[in-house]
């Protein structure tokens, strides 16, 4: 296959929109979250202000090199897994990089940014950040295995790893998608979704409460906004290769911001309604509900 | 000084012995520096009205002054909608609040936090225990004038000021910003002699470098 250089713009362009969707989106949802529990929340525009304020900043300490590189290579797993992915079937010009194997590529970007950041705030030297990063390795990875399995489950049925493919064959009617052809992959994944999410039962993760925000501990100005811009486009990407593999794709924008908007809803539902699960109440949850329905998935297929 | 804080030789575990000063290893010493502004004055002003925007409080309580920012996450005050945030790491807030009376040894603390936070950051004192020492006037191991040890950009008053006071001190804090005059940070560094000798004279167990971050 020749690689069009037109892509690259084109790409761009999908993480220009994707970037300022996932900014006003997350501080929607948060404005969601603020409302159950009978807050105003912040200003829709407040994750800008935010994100020009830690880039404004003076100053910027470090700790090593691997303290630069953390947010950094959680970024390019997000921004990575984002690109890698058709966003908008059928359509030229947001089909970005993807290629005819790029499930297994993508299953792979979305763990990269946690081992990066893992990198990078042990070299921060904080208790904090180190107690965050095992809970967030363990529970990752818990979450990780259902994942794969209804991954690997869909990629059985449809017989190809490309993601274009398993989309175009849900392609028709509301009833071909993944959700009903193989609920059980479906339920597992969103069960793995939910611990990916950082969003209660499973924000043990950063419990500011009680370990002071868990791995960025020592992040901050410019770092910290890194990862700001990162905590919007990785939950956007996530979704995305959500609705491409389970929930028919998108053929347009606003069906795309409307199902990556329902799909992120979810964990935001979920996590009003429930409170925090500890590290090992979540990994056994994983194990005992999720991974069971993932092998079962894979069985019937 | 700590018996941990004092030179000593460590073995470690492949067998090899070296020298560990936890003072100059743990900590960077370097003194804090004058930071410049933007270079463009429209560009230093649109930075202004983002921090102005974008208060991130450092969730320290050193007081009973403490009790009255609860409230202003809950619903009836709800702070948040004025863009003002509690982070609990120093490393990410600007705005430090100092709750009420501040002893000694919280003093110390607070310091710390504070030489920790980021350029530009700010600083309120909450209550009259922190302009003249409020009704512990005549304690002995509470500060009297919080201006003496850190720049004070702004003080509520009052004993205790109500959440109302503070949404109010923080509309006030915004303008300041927003006119480029709360430049405590730079202030910091210019006078630092100064406030390290007015630290010094009240914290008798000083065992951290001058400057920590």
């Amino acid at each position: 296959m020749e690689f069009e250089w037109i892509k690259i713009p084109y790409s761009l362009l999908t993480l220009f929109i994707v970037v300022n969707y996932g900014l006003l989106m997350t501080a929607f949802i948060a404005k969601i979250a603020a409302r159950v529990g009978r807050r105003h929340g912040i200003p829709i525009y407040q994750n800008y202000i935010d994100l020009i304020k830690n880039y404004g900043l003076r100053s910027s300490i470090t700790h090593g090199v691997m303290f630069y590189l953390g947010p950094v290579f959680r970024l390019s797993g997000g921004v990575g897994l984002l690109l890698f992915v058709p966003s908008i079937y059928g359509s030229e010009m947001f089909s970005n990089l993807s290629f005819a194997g790029d499930l297994i590529l993508a299953l792979y970007f979305i763990f990269f940014g946690t081992l990066g950041m893992a990198l990078g705030a042990a070299e921060s030297g904080s208790p904090h950040s180190a107690i965050g990063i095992t809970r967030g390795l363990s529970q990752v990875t818990a979450a990780e295995l259902p994942m794969a399995l209804a991954v690997f489950s869909v990629a059985l049925q449809y017989e190809t790893l490309s993601i274009t493919e398993i989309v175009a064959a849900q392609q028709g009617s509301v009833l071909n998608w993944t959700l009903f052809t193989n609920p059980l992959a479906v339920v597992a994944a969103m069960m793995a979704f939910l611990g990916s999410m950082m969003r209660p039962p499973f924000d043990v993760v950063l419990a500011p409460q009680e370990i002071p925000i868990g791995p960025p501990t020592e992040y901050h100005s410019s770092y910290l906004a890194l990862m700001q811009t990162n905590r919007v486009i990785f939950p956007v990407a996530k979704v995305v290769i959500y609705t491409n593999l389970f929930f028919g794709g998108a053929t347009n924008w606003p069906i795309f911001f409307l199902k990556v908007f329902l799909i992120y809803m979810v964990s935001a539902f979920v996590g009003v309604a429930f409170p925090r699960f500890r590290v090992e109440q979540s990994i056994r949850w994983f194990l005992i509900w999720a991974m069971p329905l993932g092998i079962l998935a894979i069985l019937l297929v | 000084m700590k018996e941990e804080l004092e030179k000593r030789i460590v073995k470690g575990p492949d067998g090899i012995e070296f020298e560990v000063e936890p003072l100059r290893d743990y900590y960077c010493e370097a003194a804090p520096t004058v930071m410049p502004q933007a270079y463009s004055k429209i560009i230093e002003g649109f930075f202004n009205w983002a921090r102005a925007e974008s208060l991130w409080i450092l969730g320290f309580g050193t007081g009973c002054g403490a009790i009255e920012m609860r409230p202003l996450m809950t619903p009836r005050f709800d702070a948040y909608r004025y863009g003002v945030q509690w982070r609990p790491t120093p490393r990410q807030s600007n705005l430090f609040i100092i709750s009420g009376y501040l002893s000694v040894k919280t003093l110390k603390r607070a310091i710390r936090s504070y030489e920790q936070m980021q350029n530009p950051k700010y600083v309120i004192g909450l209550g009259s225990c922190t302009i003249n020492g409020g009704m512990y006037w005549d304690s002995y191991n509470t500060i009297k004038c919080l201006d003496d040890y850190l720049p004070v950009d702004l003080y509520i008053a009052g004993c205790m000021p109500r959440p109302e006071a503070l949404l109010a001190g923080f509309e006030e804090l915004k303008k300041l910003i927003r006119a480029g005059k709360a430049e405590g940070a730079n202030q910091y560094a210019e006078n630092f002699e100064w406030y390290k000798a007015n630290q010094k004279k009240v914290i008798l167990d000083w065992d951290m470098p001058d400057y920590n971050w």
